[in-house]
């Protein structure tokens, strides 16, 4: 298993074309990158961004994803080769998914990945924070989180269990401000998830970074072959991909790291991004650098607790991929969501 | 009966959950090793005729045997002068195989023996397979054991296709010599076993573990 690269293309008015084995992005009719193809798993394209004919063909033959996203990371469109796969798989994802019993045993367990890592994420500011009052604050929140997650094996409907995931991300989203260092608090203050538009710098970056791992976490889902809109936590709704939405709940809280990581060093500021009439999006630089940001966190080397070995953060939702394929196709093997100890 | 193909029953007898991934599921990625078989294989590959000293030799033809339910291609097949089929499988890697994986290579053979009796009506007593890094054969004698393996291997590969479920990985010895030269692993994910998992499964909601 390799990791390989996602290209993701924010140049407006760029023109991708195949040349050979490799993709060629030109802007003006001058070639600004070459990267052959064998590199690459994914295409990401954010906005006014042309491509050919032939190289779309040659991505779908590869099986090299190509996602169209807006200006702003929203997802548009995405060009799928042959359906590949395993039909007995995606049949028993089906049965999985109008089973009630077992669909509320998903929801559980995505929830509590989701509570687990964010849990994590508190803890350390805590730890690292400079104030004992603070410090106090985010154990608080930590505990909560942890009320949270206790209560989840007796959340006996649906409802119950998105209702705890609610209440927890709004515990995680009290504490969260306060690991933003203080001199950036102004400008990154941020009073609960707000989203179809963020409506301020915190909110914004967020909703980039999740825009990601999204893609990543669907095309991991594809890559297993299991249908990414047939989800358990996340209600079916056409055009949703209730399944990643799904998987990609463990994984935020590392968006939410990241935002942290890039506020706190100061590549991302307040300057990067637009304000218009109270919803706020990232400016086109700064998503180049959070883009390459989120490539290079990708590369970070974990331990996965399951298989007991290291590898880097960005083939995980594949591993988490193929750990649910194989819970939806046998009973023995109840899914696990990512946590690292 | 849809008709197996050749190569599972060497899966099977390497591993029953590796055939059941490829041929069941449908998956398949690449190894080192795999990407040096189709180097191997891309000589043989090409279907041609060649004679020399009497001899006829087929590359790449499509093998049979409705009985039993088997389709295939070979990679060489030599014609004796008397019209005797004598199959060679080219491997990648030494001849010097541990007894247990030369095995699976051996059926393989026999299975295409079989093919080219009910093809040609001729009796198959021999075939060889063809190492390239040792650039050598080993003889293989198409015994009645071989025979016997060849038909309870497609009955077993054909039970698995027909009951849909994916066997187990391996355990114990065989997992550890066969588990890392199959460029399945990773999405077999033999570590992650049912005991590991519902041991995980009952810590998720304990926030301290």
């Amino acid at each position: 298993m390799q990791l390989l690269n996602t290209l993701y293309v924010t140049l407006p008015d760029a023109w991708l074309r195949l040349d050979n084995d490799t993709l060629r992005i030109e802007v003006e009719r001058e070639t600004r990158l070459r990267v052959p193809l064998h590199h690459l798993t994914a295409v990401v394209c954010f906005g006014h961004v042309g491509l050919s004919a032939p190289l779309m063909h040659r991505l779908a033959d590869e099986g090299i994803a190509l996602v169209l996203l807006d200006a702003n990371g929203r997802f548009k469109a995405r060009l799928e080769g042959a359906v590949s796969g395993n039909v007995l798989l995606r049949q028993a994802q089906f049965a999985r998914g109008a089973d009630a019993a077992y669909v509320l045993d998903m929801a559980r367990s995505f929830v509590a990945g989701k509570i687990k890592n964010t849990r994590q994420v508190l803890q350390r500011g805590a730890r690292e924070a400079k104030s004992a009052d603070e410090a106090a604050v985010l154990i608080r929140r930590a505990d909560d989180l942890a009320a949270s997650l206790r209560v989840l094996p007796e959340a006996t409907t649906l409802d119950t269990v998105r209702g705890v995931e609610g209440e927890a991300a709004r515990q995680y989203f009290s504490g969260l401000p306060l690991l933003v260092r203080p001199d950036q608090r102004e400008h990154f203050a941020m009073d609960g998830r707000t989203r179809r538009p963020p409506r301020d710098r915190f909110n914004a970056l967020l909703s980039f970074l999740y825009a990601m791992w999204m893609n990543d976490c669907r095309s991991a889902l594809e890559a297993a072959g299991l249908d990414p809109q047939v989800g358990f936590l996340h209600a079916l709704r056409p055009g949703r991909a209730a399944l990643a939405l799904d998987v990609m709940e463990e994984f935020r809280p590392w968006a939410d790291r990241l935002a942290l990581t890039l506020i706190n060093r100061g590549q991302v500021q307040a300057d990067d991004f637009d304000l218009r009439e109270g919803s706020v999006s990232l400016q086109g630089d700064a998503r180049k650098s959070v883009v390459t940001a989120y490539q290079e966190r990708k590369k970070d080397e974990i331990t996965h607790p399951l298989l007991a070995q290291s590898l880097p953060l960005g083939l995980v939702p594949l591993v988490q991929a193929r750990l649910l394929a194989r819970a939806l196709r046998d009973d023995a093997m109840p899914y696990l969501p990512f946590v690292p100890r | 009966m849809d008709p197996i193909s050749l190569s599972a029953l060497q899966h099977w007898k390497y591993c029953p959950r590796q055939c059941g991934l490829i041929h069941l599921e449908q998956a398949f990625d690449d190894n080192l090793h795999t990407l040096r078989g189709q180097a191997e294989h891309a000589r043989v590959d090409q279907p041609s005729v060649q004679s020399t000293k009497g001899v006829r030799v087929e590359r790449a033809l499509p093998l049979w045997h409705d009985t039993l339910g088997l389709i295939g291609k070979s990679d060489v097949i030599e014609f004796l002068p008397d019209g005797t089929p004598y199959p060679v499988e080219y491997k990648h890697g030494s001849r010097h195989k541990a007894p247990a994986i030369a095995a699976c290579d051996d059926l393989q053979l026999a299975a295409q023996a079989l093919c080219l009796e009910t093809m040609t009506s001729r009796a198959v007593p021999e075939g060889a397979l063809y190492y390239a890094s040792s650039r050598r054969r080993r003889v293989v004698p198409i015994t009645a054991d071989l025979r016997k393996d060849v038909a309870d291997t497609a009955q077993a590969v054909r039970q698995m296709l027909a009951s849909g479920v994916l066997p187990s990985p391996l355990v114990g010895d065989q997992a550890a010599q066969r588990c890392k030269g199959c460029s399945l692993q990773e999405r077999c994910q033999p570590q992650a076993t049912p005991l590991l998992l519902a041991a995980a499964r009952r810590s998720l909601f304990d926030p301290e573990a």
